[in-house]
């Protein structure tokens, strides 16, 4: 029964905090599809990663710190060393063609979803504006 | 069913803290050599007569790599790289001394829809250059949805051709339809015409180049080296990896009965067997995300003729399976932790070359214990 109820509590540390404005809200429901479209294979269900294969997301101060970076990566593709949460991660992850729009949503998602709690919305103009 | 529920959700807690690492145990009797070092994905790879190797990359290029130089190949088809769609499979047609045609399946934009889907398309190689492109096929409709290319090309004793086109992320919609693309394995002629005896040939409606269909994501398919049987295995959802033998008109049964559960651990069907669908000979669980697949016919590797090799994109291994009347019997890890396995072949030398995303191509050798 104790892995019901810490199943169940991580389930609903999923749930969406309540200050979010409706733009944010709606890009973040988007981007719960892109997620599952394109991310989900490699960094998880719950945003946890592949330990020493794929960096969680979950938590991640890389994410929650360098958000330029981290939305460059979205949309161009990311390969080299870099450490997330203390452990160094050297691999690579393709582009993955997305649009502006699709970069948009899918950081929202994850930057405001298990346990992430973001809450500044990234705009489709601000991924435009991020040159390789 | 309530015992029942409770496992699931237990297991999917398991899964979801523990990354589900699998129990394989790690094969040490093998060493391996960089072959062509610096590729992003290799998705397939072929060797030439010559011995020099065409590599597929998934974003679009074609390497031709021979006497350990990388040349460009132009003339490659346009492909749409996004998600897992890209430039994927390449072989070589059996008669290729003969008649030079080279087979490519890759994501391709062409057509009225915005998105993209799998094409197969033949051409010839000339200084280097694609030439005499032919599209053998192109599924429909495009969708922009970055899942489920599927892919492996390969041809049996009889000269068709086989290949494979995943679910494009519709499973409600595309593997159990045969009038629509999609979650199928096909069937041609070399040159892209329809065998008068594919089973839904008589189907009006039907998609007449379907095999066999209820595909989730084939990324693997290879002939049996003794039976000529094309064997295939498959991306499931979370658990429900499979392998499995391909018939004529046979129902592979997704996403109607499936071993696994979706990725967030939800359930979408209760039933793993149903009369009129195949079992897989093999499901893995938890899922090793196949991709690639050869069997070593080979006596370069003492103690492994006839064993399957499976590469894993998520647990970064080669899977050398050993079966044993129909049925896995055994699993050991090589290459355990290399990196993410693509594609894999045995080289005209009788080695096992295996491509590995953001790595390259190495080949396994066994390691000569005796000798020393």
């Amino acid at each position: 029964m104790i892995a019901v109820v810490a199943f169940l509590s991580l389930l609903l540390s999923c749930k969406t905090t309540p200050q979010q404005t409706l733009e944010l809200k709606e890009s973040i429901a988007r981007g719960a599809g892109v997620y599952e479209n394109f991310c989900m294979n490699c960094h998880m269900p719950n945003g946890e990663g592949i330990t020493n294969a794929f960096p969680p997301l979950a938590k991640a101060d890389y994410l929650m710190n360098k958000r330029r970076e981290s939305i460059k990566a979205v949309k161009y593709g990311l390969s080299g060393e870099i450490t997330v949460n203390g452990v160094t991660y050297n691999s690579s992850m393709a582009a993955l063609g997305l649009s502006d729009h699709e970069v948009a949503d899918v950081m929202n998602y994850v930057l405001n979803s298990w346990g992430n709690d973001d809450g500044k919305i990234v705009t489709p103009a601000e991924v435009s504006k991020i040159e390789p | 069913m309530k015992i029942k529920n409770y496992v699931l959700v237990l297991m999917a807690f398991v899964g979801i803290s523990s990354c589900a690492q699998d129990k394989n145990p790690v094969n040490t009797n093998h060493d391996f050599e960089m072959v062509v070092p610096e590729l992003t994905n290799p998705w397939g790879f072929v060797f030439l007569p010559d011995n020099s190797m065409l590599i597929n990359e998934k974003e679009g290029k074609i390497i031709h790599f021979k006497e350990g130089k990388k040349t460009g190949v132009e003339g490659v088809p346009e492909v749409y790289n996004r998600g897992q769609g890209g430039l994927l499979d390449i072989v070589l047609h059996p008669n290729y001394k003969e008649n030079g045609w080279i087979y490519l399946t890759y994501a391709s934009s062409d057509g009225e829809d915005e998105g993209g889907n799998t094409a197969l398309m033949r051409a010839k190689l000339e200084n280097n250059v694609l030439v005499n492109k032919e599209v053998l096929y192109k599924a429909t409709p495009n969708t922009t949805k970055g899942q489920h290319f599927g892919s492996r090309i390969v041809f049996d004793n009889n000269g068709y051709l086989y290949f494979t086109i995943g679910d494009r992320g519709d499973r409600d919609i595309n593997p159990q339809d045969i009038t629509r693309d999609g979650g199928k394995v096909y069937r041609l002629h070399d040159d892209g015409s329809i065998p008068e005896d594919n089973p839904f040939i008589n189907d009006p409606k039907a998609k007449k180049a379907i095999y066999s269909y209820g595909h989730r994501n084939p990324q693997g398919m290879v002939l049996h080296p003794i039976t000529g049987e094309v064997w295939t295995h498959e991306h499931g959802p979370r658990g429900g990896d499979e392998i499995n033998i391909i018939k004529k008109a046979a129902n592979y049964g997704w996403p109607v009965i499936s071993y696994g559960i979706n990725y967030v651990g939800t359930k979408f069907t209760d039933i793993t067997e149903k009369e009129g669908m195949e079992q897989p000979l093999h499901y893995w669980d938890p899922s090793i995300a196949p991709s690639g697949m050869a069997f070593i016919t080979s006596d370069n590797y003492p103690g492994w003729k006839g064993d399957l090799l499976v590469g894993s994109l998520k647990f970064l291994y080669v899977d050398k399976v050993v079966l044993k009347e129909g049925k896995v019997v055994k699993e050991e890890r090589l290459l355990d932790g290399l990196g993410r396995v693509r594609s894999i072949n045995q080289g005209p030398d009788g080695f096992i070359y295996v491509g590995i995303e953001n790595k390259g191509i190495v080949k396994i050798l066994p390691k000569n214990k005796g000798k020393k």
